[in-house]
């Protein structure tokens, strides 16, 4: 599967990307030029220069400093939120498809529900109640996002569960719990991880977007998100303030999304 | 030749319930196997035919307890199967094994084509490691495949390829009885061959029994030394091979026979009624009745039953000639 997956040049460069990301995020203390929230008015709203590559923003504070350490919690939200809804979400969607009948009524009806509401709205209804801080944004977007996956874990159950080869496998006796481990999940979850990369992307998207609106993680405290806000008020004097935030924002979204091509490529035997 | 029944079908029913609206209520139900008998004896090999979505899948897999009955019986070595359960059942699936259709579909494609083959053994543990080797070895030049294919993936073999690994995958296990749905269906005609030809010798080699079910009387012929007709979830007629294609009393077989493409005839087969494939299910009477081209009242009130037509000949028809 690695061997496939490095022949697909665009999911490498994606990973690569990504990789260079964490240990950036990883490393922010040791490499930043600057401290992120270190005030410098003289030096306030600064072209790119040698001094500082992305400029400065209008308190005097570096920008590829506050980009940097925007990078660990976009990043952290990513993989957390994400990880939150995967769990609940195979859990209850392979707890549908494997018992039917009601249990997979009712949860399914539980889902539609919850596909009912603009979930964007739901986050910042839930936010404004809770108050905003990073923790709340990485639960709170984890437990939004978990019926997509979990419908999707319940359709790919259901699809493999009726194929020949699993009949094939009781057939010759295979027991309940051979069947399920050995044939029909790894058989189901390859759609799901490929979701799963593409919602990390979702979910920075979403810190981003709550971030942006004063939501998200508060100031001084840099992220994408907020970085892009209080830029937004310049963009006409000091366009670095956005375009860099914004840029980080989309390559960032940009790698998954090509490591999740490049995963749904891969994990398909057929391709 | 052939020898005592191994497997007895009696009465053997399978009803789903069709469902509407939110609160399912049952609003009816689809027969697809509706009183049906049958038998299987050592060494036999009975094919069972009828047209797309007659039920032929359902009761193949019935027999092989894939699936619950709504009612019957299906003795196999003069037990139960349906009351078996544990270590019994576990037996049960060693004797009993099933190839089946769709040989796209069948094997598992996470898995490597020797995890394919070894799988039976490794659940009944049957043989060490070492020996393991060796047996597959072995399957293999039963079926004809390479040695070396056993590191590839289900995706990189053809179709005879793949109905070859399923063969191999379930003579691991020594059965008695092959259940083949459709096994040469989604095959070329010249692989179509060399499986029926390979089908043959394992026979000859292991006493064998297969039920082979298929939609293609023209293959049916050349393996089944016994006939089985099958409309609607319904068996019209039972007799010999021979003696079907020689002495055809139903008219649904009569059909089927006119249907199979020849070479040198050049007409065109009288599928009466096939336009007309959403038929309503008859309530009373004769399932065949609003296709059938000798149909007549009683036909549309009574229902016809299996009855000995000649020597090993059955019929369940009211008006067979």
């Amino acid at each position: 599967m690695w061997q496939k997956l490095k022949n697909n040049r665009l999911a490498v460069s994606g990973l690569v990307i990504i990789t260079i990301l964490v240990a950036v995020a990883l490393l922010a203390p040791k490499i930043v030029p600057y401290e992120p929230t270190s005030q410098n008015i003289l030096e306030r709203l600064q072209k790119p220069s040698i001094r500082h590559w992305l400029g400065t923003d209008e308190l005097g504070r570096d920008v590829l400093s506050r980009i940097i350490y925007g990078a660990r919690i976009s990043l952290s939200v990513g993989f957390i939120a994400v990880g939150i809804s995967l769990f609940i979400g195979v859990f209850f969607g392979a707890l549908a498809g494997f018992y039917g009948h009601w249990i997979d009524s009712l949860i399914m009806r539980f889902v539609d529900i919850m596909f009912c509401f603009p979930s964007f709205f739901l986050i910042l209804m839930i936010i404004a109640v809770l108050g905003p801080n990073i923790y709340n944004v990485m639960i709170i977007i984890g437990i939004t996002s978990w019926p997509g996956i979990a419908r999707l874990v319940r359709g790919e159950i259901l699809s493999v569960k009726e194929r020949e080869y699993v009949y094939a496998a009781k057939a010759i006796g295979a027991s309940d719990l051979r069947i399920i481990f050995k044939h029909i999940l790894p058989n189901a979850l390859g759609p799901v991880l490929v979701t799963a990369t593409l919602g990390i992307a979702d979910a920075i998207l979403v810190e981003s977007g709550l971030s942006f609106l004063g939501l998200g993680v508060q100031p001084p405290m840099p992220s994408w998100g907020n970085i892009l806000t209080s830029g937004k008020d310049y963009i006409e004097s000091a366009w670095w303030l956005t375009l860099f935030p914004g840029l980080a924002i989309l390559v960032t979204i940009l790698s998954y999304n090509l490591i999740g091509e490049g995963l749904r490529e891969v994990i398909d035997p057929k391709l | 030749m052939i020898m005592a029944d191994l497997l007895e079908v009696k009465n053997l029913t399978k009803y789903y319930p069709v469902e509407k609206g939110v609160f399912k209520q049952s609003v009816g139900t689809v027969k697809a196997i509706d009183g049906v008998d049958f038998s299987i004896a050592v060494k036999e090999t009975l094919g069972l035919v009828g047209e797309s979505g007659c039920g032929k899948t359902t009761c193949g897999r019935l027999i092989a307890n894939l699936l619950p009955p709504t009612g019957g019986q299906v003795l196999f070595d003069d037990e139960d199967i349906y009351s078996l359960r544990g270590k019994h059942l576990t037996a049960f699936r060693k004797k009993v094994q099933v190839l089946f259709q769709d040989p796209f579909s069948s094997l598992d494609p996470r898995q490597s084509i020797y995890d394919i083959i070894t799988e039976p053994i490794r659940i009944h543990r049957l043989h060490n490691k070492k020996d393991t080797r060796t047996k597959v070895e072995e399957l293999l030049g039963l079926v004809g495949l390479p040695n070396d294919i056993v590191n590839g993936y289900p995706h990189q073999l053809s179709g005879g390829q793949r109905q070859r690994i399923g063969l191999a995958r379930i003579l691991s296990l020594n059965p008695r009885l092959i259940i083949a749905d459709e096994p040469v269906s989604s095959l070329d005609i010249s692989i179509q061959a060399q499986i029926i030809n390979l089908f043959k010798d394992l026979q000859q080699k292991y006493d064998l029994s297969y039920l082979f079910i298929s939609h293609d009387l023209g293959v049916v012929k050349h393996i089944a030394h016994r006939i089985a007709v099958m409309y609607r979830g319904k068996i019209m007629e039972l007799a010999d091979s021979e003696e079907l294609f020689a002495r055809p009393f139903h008219p649904y077989t009569k059909m089927l026979i006119q249907s199979i493409p020849s070479i040198r005839t050049r007409k065109n087969a009288v599928l009466a009624g096939l336009e007309k494939d959403e038929l309503p299910v008859p309530v009373k009477g004769c399932a065949f009745y609003a296709r059938c081209a000798k149909a007549e009242d009683r036909c549309r009130e009574m229902v016809p039953i299996l009855e000995p037509k000649g020597e090993k000949h059955f019929v369940c028809c009211w008006n067979p000639e």
